[in-house]
């Protein structure tokens, strides 16, 4: 993949990462601090599909964004072809690992909680 | 109004002895530039001293060096605007050291030189019928300022991201390669945009800001590579204009 | 001819002083990503909790509603807010917009790129992230 159309992707997660914490962070001050983190609210809040789709694709976003920046400060750090290609596919790993665990989190929550 | 300060200055020469500084008290008037103190230390102190000049004057970009930290170039630097009674001159850094002062420019240059810094075009505009490109006042302004460049590398010494990248190209050729972009006469602009767009590229850059800081010449390096980088982000087109061969018969 | 490398290293990334604002907006910027990443890893792992019932994610809550958490939590807010209010200006600039046009130099050579404008907009980031760490706290530390 051209570097062109990686950093295109990292700055469009970015912006879209602003709107979509905006929107989660809105929605736990709408109510009192306490009260948010109940655990039958916080359920409640991951069975409402609009706002489970917000956090799945929070954790898509910032997990691109996030991961790629790590990706961009180790390669200029230190450079080499087994270096960059390791550092590459770790940082692709990472992402989806992270991605799937936050996946099963909110699938989880959204379906009532503990199996 | 004469007064005394002390030069401290980085000795070493790789593979002989291990680096130290050594201190020379240096007088100073209000004019005294910082190559003056050095050359005055070279002269009555120690001639072995190793440090590069030649124009005097901010116009080679020979003399460029750490002075307190920052890279300036000695000519330009008077002892005065730095307000204090000790300079310590220290070698360009992200430069390999030679001995003392000088410094080995030849991966800056080579940086440069992959950046394709000259004119592309099949037109050949050394021909009988034809005298030059046309280029309009408004045409010339778009890269001239990228063209005072004097490859100083004091903009490459600031860059934090030279500081650990080996494979950057540095702010200096990729304000360059900005400048051949930039101008009409050159028709190689997707070339250009390619062998930027890379991992260690134009993508690279940070916009630190440092390298326009240290600038002497007003050059910008920054803006140059942020009006690079639009181009490549979508945010500015490119038009594709062939360039217009001045001919002897339109004088006529 | 031996020579010697002379590379800055990670000690030019991690001092911002010496060349203005737009190095210190670079470094914090740098700095507030790394944290971040850090604390969206932390984040997901602490809200996988809810998939272990009530008892584990009392558990959880028990470790992080705590001082030092809280704290932990405002310099988030902090980081998050400059990161994203820095990040939305170097996205504009990065794509040429906002840093001037070119011109003939002339002495003293103010570079247009670093204006009063780039550098007002790092001061509006930081501002903002402090107005927004002073919020944090008073919602954290009020009740």
């Amino acid at each position: 993949m051209r570097e062109s159309a990686i950093m295109n992707i990292h700055y469009i997660t970015g912006l879209a990462a602003i709107v979509l914490v905006g929107i989660h962070v809105m929605f736990r001050l709408i109510v009192p601090y306490g009260a948010s983190l109940e655990y039958e609210n916080v359920i409640a809040n991951y069975q409402n599909l609009p706002y489970a789709i917000v956090l799945e694709l929070i954790l898509v976003t910032v997990a691109i964004h996030g991961f790629n920046g790590l990706r961009i400060v180790l390669i200029e750090w230190r450079q080499g072809d087994s270096w960059e290609k390791g550092v590459k596919w770790a940082c692709v790993a990472a992402a989806i690992a992270i991605i799937a665990y936050g996946s099963r989190t909110i699938l989880l929550a959204s379906m009532g909680g503990a199996i | 109004m004469t007064k005394n300060i002390k030069l401290r200055m980085y000795r070493h020469i790789p593979g002989k002895d291990s680096p130290h500084y050594d201190t020379f008290e240096v007088p100073a008037e209000r004019w005294t530039t910082v190559l003056d103190a050095l050359l005055y230390a070279k002269a009555y102190n120690d001639h072995s001293i190793a440090v590069r000049y030649s124009c005097r004057m901010a116009s080679c970009g020979s003399c460029g060096m750490m002075i307190n930290g920052i890279p300036r170039l000695a000519c330009y630097t008077k002892i005065y605007e730095l307000d204090t009674d000790t300079i310590t001159c220290q070698p360009l850094s992200n430069f390999p050291i030679i001995r003392d002062l000088a410094t080995d420019f030849s991966t800056f240059f080579q940086h440069h030189k992959d950046m394709k810094p000259y004119i592309v075009n099949d037109l050949d505009d050394i021909d009988e019928k034809a005298r030059e490109f046309l280029q309009s006042p408004k045409e010339l302004e778009e890269f001239l300022q990228f063209s005072y460049c004097i490859k100083c590398g004091l903009c490459y010494a600031s860059c934090p991201v030279v500081a650990t990248d080996k494979k950057f190209p540095g702010p200096q050729a990729l304000a360059q390669m900005y400048r051949y972009f930039a101008d009409n006469r050159d028709q190689a602009a997707d070339e250009r945009l390619k062998i930027v767009d890379d991992r260690h590229g134009v993508w690279r850059c940070h916009f630190a800001g440092s390298c326009s800081k240290v600038c002497p010449k007003g050059v910008d390096p920054a803006l140059g590579i942020q009006l690079l980088r639009g181009y490549m982000m979508g945010f500015a087109k490119k038009e594709k204009k062939e360039p217009i061969l001045f001919a002897k018969e339109t004088v006529a | 001819m031996v020579q010697k490398e002379n590379r800055e290293g990670v000690k030019g990334w991690l001092n911002p002083t010496r060349y203005g604002w737009a190095r210190v907006s670079y470094w914090l910027q740098r700095l507030t990503g790394l944290g971040l990443l850090a604390y969206f890893i932390a984040h997901v792992i602490e809200t996988s909790s809810l998939a272990q019932g009530k008892f584990a994610w009392e558990k959880m809550l028990e470790l992080t509603q705590t001082t030092e958490g809280h704290i932990i939590l405002i310099v988030v807010i902090g980081m998050c807010v400059f990161h994203a209010a820095n990040g939305v200006r170097l996205y504009v600039a990065h794509g040429g917009k906002g840093v001037g046009a070119p011109g003939r130099p002339d002495y003293p050579y103010r570079p247009t790129s670093i204006s009063l404008k780039m550098r007002a907009c790092i001061w509006v980031s930081i501002t903002l992230a402090a107005l927004a760490m002073m919020y944090g706290a008073s919602i954290l530390f009020g009740e």
